[in-house]
């Protein structure tokens, strides 16, 4: 990692350090790949001067699935299970997020109704995916109490994820033009319950943390990245709010209806963990006013956009009526044709833009299909956020960036 | 801004640079040629009107049946100020493809360069660290090239004549 001459140490990132600025011993320690404290299969090489980080370097890689590759051999509707796989802390984001590239390429206009259920499941699983990284900085930074409160939380949206597909963690939602079928009593039943019981738990939880001293000392100035910094490593979501920008894709393009809904972006000032920790709660209570919003004006009318070819016909039908069954084969052989043509669309995920570049040149799957994958493009700033922080700072940093290793190694 | 004036501006300020020009879908899409892009993005990023301030994506697409221009990088650039996409591409033969790395503009492009070179052998010059990311670094070929199929073709257990195209 180093080399040392008489009274020289050069480190690996070509800085040059004189000995009498070392305070302690140097040494090289690896953080990860399998460390309790990161949360994830990452690796970081971290050179320390006694607890002070001088350098780190990243492995990324070590749960690469090919995703990208894979996506070129699949017909459409089966690409909505890898996208579980990038961001599992919300992967009905990644889901919907997905139906909606190809309805842009399919140029289907998907009906009010459907739009206004996508809104209500997006913002459940940014609730959720907001839930588990803020209660992981609590974890880190010693309190234990505040992961275990909010997953009682969590697992009531992870039922109303599981009343609607019948998965909790991949959840593989929605179809290309909509919903498999439409809000049932018990998700109605249950979402009122969560709307009616959730506010109350959140703030209790909340209140554990957010003036709490001992929480506000470790996380005020943990981790910090300016504004001009954070654009320049293509930060996006929470992180780069935090640090005072308030960019957000539902704004600046809004899709599937977001226009029609009231809710403040939050931002922050310093870009610190305790910002991006606080940018997180608001989030909350503002995807709660956007559920709100969306549940109390949810339209009347079809679940689903009428596409015969992507969208599969009722069970009945296909055995009892020829051209139900013929669209069932297609669909499920992957036969439908779609237009050529390329196209990106994103979506405002847990963690930042996800993105969607899509290439068809009409075959059964895509030319080309690369995610826009938010963590992998903001943790390349890792290094220069823990550059001369304590090792205890870096873990918290790492939980409250809210990298996911499935999403940043694809 | 739409995609009619910002072409529009495009073509004042970069005149014959712009080798074609489309609208796919809500995207103003521009090819230009490698050894300009550089230049362009950076004019585009400073621009104080057009003010391409954000880099999105950076990515690469393989065309085998086109000779001289196989590799194709594909920049996405967001103007925050103007609320509108622009994406860019720039194709270089497969024999030594290489194009000027925009590390110096954006240090995002970093580690989505690295992978596009992991991926298609495309070389940025200039990277500070031009090595592979996702995959380990013994490996010999860049998997997503066409050539290289997702499955192996040795196997004989299964049938895929009667489905799929």
């Amino acid at each position: 990692m180093m080399e040392q001459t008489d009274n020289l140490i050069k480190l690996s990132n070509g800085q040059v350090l004189s000995k009498e600025t070392i305070d302690g011993d140097i040494a090289t320690i690896n953080f990860g790949p399998t460390h309790p404290a990161t949360h994830g299969i990452f690796q970081n090489i971290l050179t320390v001067d006694g607890e002070k980080i001088l350098t780190s370097e990243q492995t990324v890689g070590y749960i690469h699935r090919a995703f990208e590759k894979l996506a070129e051999r699949r017909p459409y509707n089966q690409i909505t299970p890898i996208t579980d796989r990038l961001n599992y802390c919300s992967s009905p984001i990644n889901n919907l997020g997905w139906h909606m590239t190809v309805e842009k390429l399919l140029q289907v206009e998907v009906p009010k109704r459907v739009q206004y259920m996508r809104v209500i499941i997006m913002e459940l699983a940014r609730i959720a995916d907001h839930l588990i990284c803020d209660s992981i900085i609590g974890v880190d930074t010693g309190a234990l109490t505040s992961f275990f409160y909010p997953f009682s939380e969590r697992e009531k949206i992870y039922e109303l994820y599981e009343e609607m597909c019948g998965a909790r963690l991949t959840t593989n939602i929605g179809r290309i033009g909509g919903f498999d079928k439409d809000f049932t009593p018990v998700f109605h039943q249950k979402l009122k319950e969560f709307l009616s019981t959730f506010p109350k738990a959140f703030e209790e939880w909340n209140g554990m943390l957010e003036r709490n001293r001992i929480f506000m000392d470790r996380t005020k100035g943990a981790g910090p990245i300016s504004a001009e910094r954070a654009l320049a490593y293509g930060f996006t979501g929470p992180n780069l709010r935090a640090a005072g920008v308030d960019y957000d894709v539902r704004v600046m393009h809004p899709y599937s209806s977001y226009e029609d809904f009231d809710f403040t972006i939050p931002v922050g000032v310093n870009g610190d963990t305790y910002d991006r920790f606080m940018v997180r709660q608001e989030e909350i209570r503002q995807s709660l006013r956007i559920i709100h919003q969306a549940y109390n004006n949810l339209p009347e009318g079809p679940f689903h956009a009428d596409i015969p070819e992507f969208f599969l016909p009722e069970k009945k039908d296909v055995y009892n009526n020829m051209e139900a069954l013929i669209y069932h084969f297609k669909i499920v052989m992957g036969e439908s044709d779609v237009p050529v043509g390329e196209v990106y669309h994103s979506v405002e995920g847990g963690n930042g833009e996800l993105g969607y570049f899509l290439i068809s040149d009409g075959g059964r799957a895509p030319y080309r299909l690369q995610f826009r994958r938010p963590c992998f493009i903001y943790y390349q700033a890792y290094p220069e956020m823990i550059s001369g922080a304590n090792i205890s700072d870096a873990v918290i940093t790492l939980s409250s960036i809210n990298v996911i290793a499935g999403e940043l190694d694809a | 801004m739409t995609n009619n004036t910002l072409l529009d501006a495009l073509q004042v300020q970069l005149g014959s640079k712009i080798i074609t020009s489309e609208v796919l879908y809500d995207t103003l899409v521009i090819e230009i040629s490698p050894s300009e892009a550089f230049g362009v993005i950076e004019l585009l990023k400073n621009d104080a009107t057009l003010s391409f301030n954000f880099l999105t994506l950076i990515g690469g697409v393989h065309y085998p049946e086109e000779k001289g221009r196989e590799l194709c990088v594909v920049y996405h650039l967001h103007s925050w100020k103007n609320a509108i996409r622009l994406r860019i591409k720039c194709y270089l033969s497969q024999d030594n493809p290489g194009i000027k790395s925009l590390t110096p503009l954006f240090d995002g492009a970093n580690w989505q360069e690295r992978e596009t070179f992991d991926f298609f052998g495309i070389q940025f010059e200039g990277h500070p660290n031009m090595t592979r990311i996702l995959n380990m670094d013994e490996m010999d070929y860049h998997p997503m090239l066409k050539q290289y199929h997702l499955e192996d073709g040795t196997r004989e257990d299964k049938d895929d004549r009667f489905f799929g195209r």
